[in-house]
C-alpha cells in the first residue's frame, strides 16, 4: 500500500483543488440565487439575454471561456486592471484566479438547479405571506428561501463538483503554477505529461473519484433530511 | 366598518365591473363560478391591480388608481383565508399561527393567541406540520393564521369549497362563531345558497363581473327576478324565528316567527334562541283554503305578493305572511288551476321533515346586546 501515499506536492494539488472548490462555491451562491430568483420570478426587459449569459460558459468551450476571463480580468483587462488598481484584488496566475475560473464554470449549473427549485414554489405561498404581513424580502427569507434549500444543496454540489473538476478554463486563465494554481486535474494532467507519472495520475484520480462520491452522498443526505422537514416523503 | 369599491378590470375577455358598498357584519359575495367573486376579494386585498377604480375600507384609501394609489398588500391589514388554506409547509401549526406576529408592532398584537386556539379548536394541533391535517384541520389553521395577523377586515375565499359535506358541517359553526365573538368584519366568498343564507347578514350578488344586487340576505333572496342568479333549485325564503318550546313526547320544536308558528324535528337548542330558518320553495304548497286532514303540520296563512312565471312550466310566486316572505315554486298547471294572482289568499304547507338541521343556522347574534358580549370577549 506504499504507492497509496501522497506526495506532499500531490497534497498540495488536493487542497488547493478543494479549497478553490470551496470558495467558487461559496461565493457563487448569493449571486446564484439572486440571479435564479430573478429568473424563475422576474418579468423585465433583457430576461432572455441574461439567462443565455449565464448559461453561456456551458455551451462555449472551456478554452475560450479561460480566453475571454483572461482579457476581461487579467492585469491588463477592463474589469482585472480596475480590482487590482483599486482594490488590489488581482486574479491572473493567482489561486483566486483559479477559483474565479470554477465559479464561472460551474455558475450555470448552480443558478439552474436553484431556479428549477424557485419555479417548484406555489407562489400563492408568498401571496399569503404578503397578506399576513410581510413584505417582499421577509417573504423571501421566511417561505422562499426555506422552501428552496433542497435545491440550493443540489446546485451548491453540482458547482462544487464541476469546480473540483475544472481544467480548460482555469489552465487558460491562470496556468499550471504547482501551489498556486495547479488543481487536481492539471495535477493529473501534468504526470500524464511526464515518464514515470502513471502511479501519480492514478492515485490523484482516485482522490478525485472519492471527494465526488462523497460530495454526492452528503447531498443525498442534506436532501433527505430537508425533505422529511417538508413532509415531501 | 365600511367598505366601498368600484372597480375595472379585465381578465382576457372577461370585464369585471364592480361597484358596491357595505356597512360590518358578514358580507357575502355571492353568485356563480366565474362570476367574478375571488377576482373582486383579491383586488380588496391587493393581489389585484385594478386597471381603474377605488376601493376605500373605513375611509382609508387602498386604491385610487386616478391618483396612483395602491396600498401593496403587506401593508392593507387584510386577512385572507384561501380556498385550499396555503398553509406554509416547512413551518409548523404554531409557526403559521403566528406568523403575522412578526409583522405586526407588540401593541398591537393583543393576546388574542388562547381565545383564537379556543375558537377555532386547534390547541392539540400546535406542533404538528400542515402535511399531517385534515381539510378542515387545515382551513381552521388558515382561518386563526389570518385572524391573529390581527386584519381590520377577513377576506374568507370559498374556506369550504375544498372539503366534503362532513367537514363542512365541522367549520360551519366556527365560523358563526367567529361571525358572532370576533369584532372583525368579513367578506365571504361562497357559491352555496346554503352556506350563504346561513351565514350572512349582508348579500352582495355577482353576476358576469357585475353585481346584480345588495342588501340584507332576505331581501336578495326573495326576488324573484333574481333567482336566474341565485340559482332556481336552490332558492327558497329566509325565516327568523325564535324556540318557544319543545314536545318530547313527539320529538318536536315549535317557533314563532312573524308568519306564524313552525314545528319541525326537534332541535338542539334552548328556548327562546334565535335562529334562521331556510325554506326552499320546492318544499312549500299553497291551497286556496285551510286544509284539514293534511299531515303536513306546518299551515301558514298568507297573501300571493308576487308571481314570475318563466318559459317553462314552473312559477315562482313569493308570499306575505303578516310581513314574512315565503317563496313557492308551483306548476303553471296548479296556479292557473287554483287561479292565482297577487292578491290572492292562500295557505303555505310546509312539511316538517322538509325542514331538517341543514336548513337552520343560529343562534344569530343581533341588536345591542350581542355586541356588548363581543366587547367583553
Amino acid at each position: 500500500m506504499e504507492w497509496m501515499a501522497l506526495s506532499p506536492e500531490e497534497w498540495t494539488a488536493v487542497k488547493l483543488s478543494l479549497r478553490v472548490a470551496v470558495v467558487a462555491t461559496l461565493f457563487s451562491l448569493p449571486f446564484g440565487i439572486a440571479i435564479a430568483m430573478a429568473l424563475a420570478r422576474g418579468r423585465f426587459w433583457g430576461r432572455s439575454l441574461l439567462n443565455g449569459l449565464v448559461l453561456m460558459p456551458l455551451i462555449l468551450p472551456p478554452v475560450v471561456t479561460g480566453y475571454l476571463l483572461l482579457i476581461v480580468f487579467g492585469r491588463k483587462g477592463l474589469v482585472g486592471g480596475f480590482l487590482a488598481d483599486q482594490l488590489g484584488i488581482v486574479f491572473s496566475f493567482r489561486w483566486t484566479g483559479a477559483a474565479l475560473a470554477c465559479g464561472v464554470m460551474g455558475f450555470p449549473l448552480l443558478v439552474r438547479a436553484i431556479r428549477l427549485s424557485i419555479e417548484a414554489v406555489d407562489a400563492r405561498l408568498e401571496e399569503a405571506a404578503g397578506t399576513l404581513g410581510a413584505d417582499r424580502i421577509w417573504v423571501f427569507l421566511t417561505v422562499t428561501l426555506p422552501l428552496i434549500v433542497p435545491g440550493i444543496i443540489a446546485g451548491m454540489i453540482l458547482c462544487f463538483a464541476k469546480a473540483m473538476g475544472e481544467f480548460g478554463a482555469t489552465i487558460t486563465f491562470v496556468s499550471n503554477i504547482p501551489g498556486e494554481t495547479q488543481t487536481l486535474p492539471s495535477a493529473i494532467y501534468t504526470f500524464t505529461q511526464v515518464p514515470g507519472g502513471d502511479s501519480g495520475a492514478l492515485r490523484l484520480t482516485l482522490v478525485s473519484v472519492a471527494i465526488s462520491m462523497l460530495a454526492l452522498v452528503a447531498s443525498e443526505l442534506m436532501a433527505r433530511s430537508a425533505n422529511r422537514r417538508l413532509d415531501i416523503e | 366598518m365600511t367598505l366601498a369599491l368600484d372597480i375595472r378590470h379585465r381578465l382576457g375577455t372577461f370585464l369585471l365591473d364592480a361597484r358596491f358598498e357595505t356597512g360590518s357584519g358578514l358580507i357575502a359575495l355571492f353568485g356563480r363560478s366565474g362570476a367574478g367573486k375571488t377576482s373582486v376579494v383579491n383586488t380588496i386585498a391587493g393581489l389585484i391591480r385594478p386597471h381603474a377604480g377605488t376601493v376605500m375600507l373605513d375611509g382609508t384609501v387602498l386604491v385610487d388608481t386616478a391618483r396612483g394609489v395602491f396600498v401593496p398588500p403587506h401593508r392593507r391589514r387584510i386577512g385572507y383565508v384561501f380556498q385550499e388554506g396555503r398553509l406554509f409547509p416547512h413551518l409548523t401549526v404554531r409557526q403559521n399561527l403566528l406568523y403575522g406576529h412578526w409583522f405586526t408592532p407588540p401593541a398591537a398584537r393583543g393576546d388574542g393567541f388562547e381565545r383564537v386556539l379556543g375558537l377555532l379548536g386547534i390547541e392539540p394541533l400546535l406542533e404538528r406540520r400542515p402535511g399531517r391535517l385534515s381539510g378542515g384541520e387545515k382551513q381552521r389553521v388558515a382561518i386563526g393564521r389570518a385572524l391573529l395577523s390581527n386584519p381590520r377586515l377577513l377576506l374568507m375565499d370559498e374556506p369550504l369549497a375544498a372539503l366534503d359535506e362532513a367537514r363542512k358541517a365541522e367549520i360551519l359553526p366556527y365560523i358563526e362563531r367567529l361571525r358572532e365573538q370576533s369584532r372583525v368584519p368579513i367578506v365571504y366568498v361562497s357559491h352555496s345558497i346554503a352556506e350563504v343564507t346561513r351565514l350572512a347578514s349582508t348579500i352582495v350578488l355577482l353576476s358576469e363581473g357585475k353585481v346584480a344586487a345588495v342588501g340584507p340576505v332576505s331581501e336578495v333572496m326573495h326576488r324573484l327576478d333574481l333567482f336566474p342568479l341565485t340559482g332556481r333549485a336552490e332558492a327558497g325564503a329566509v325565516v327568523e324565528a325564535v324556540v318557544e318550546r319543545h314536545d318530547e313526547r313527539f320529538g318536536l320544536t315549535e317557533l314563532r316567527s312573524r308568519a306564524g308558528s313552525w314545528r319541525l324535528p326537534r332541535l338542539d337548542a334552548e328556548v327562546g334562541a334565535r335562529l334562521r330558518l331556510r325554506v326552499r320553495a320546492r318544499d312549500v304548497m299553497l291551497a286556496k283554503s285551510a286544509p284539514t286532514d293534511v299531515s303536513a303540520l306546518n299551515v301558514l296563512p298568507g297573501i300571493v305578493a308576487d308571481i314570475r312565471v318563466g318559459d317553462g312550466p314552473i312559477v315562482d310566486i313569493r308570499l306575505d305572511c303578516n310581513g314574512e316572505a315565503l317563496l313557492a315554486r308551483l306548476t303553471r298547471y296548479s296556479v292557473e288551476r287554483l287561479g292565482l294572482a297577487p292578491g290572492a289568499p292562500v295557505h303555505a304547507l310546509i312539511k316538517s321533515v322538509a325542514l331538517d338541521r341543514r336548513s337552520l343556522s343560529g343562534p344569530i347574534a343581533q341588536g345591542p346586546g350581542a355586541d356588548a358580549e363581543a366587547d367583553e370577549a
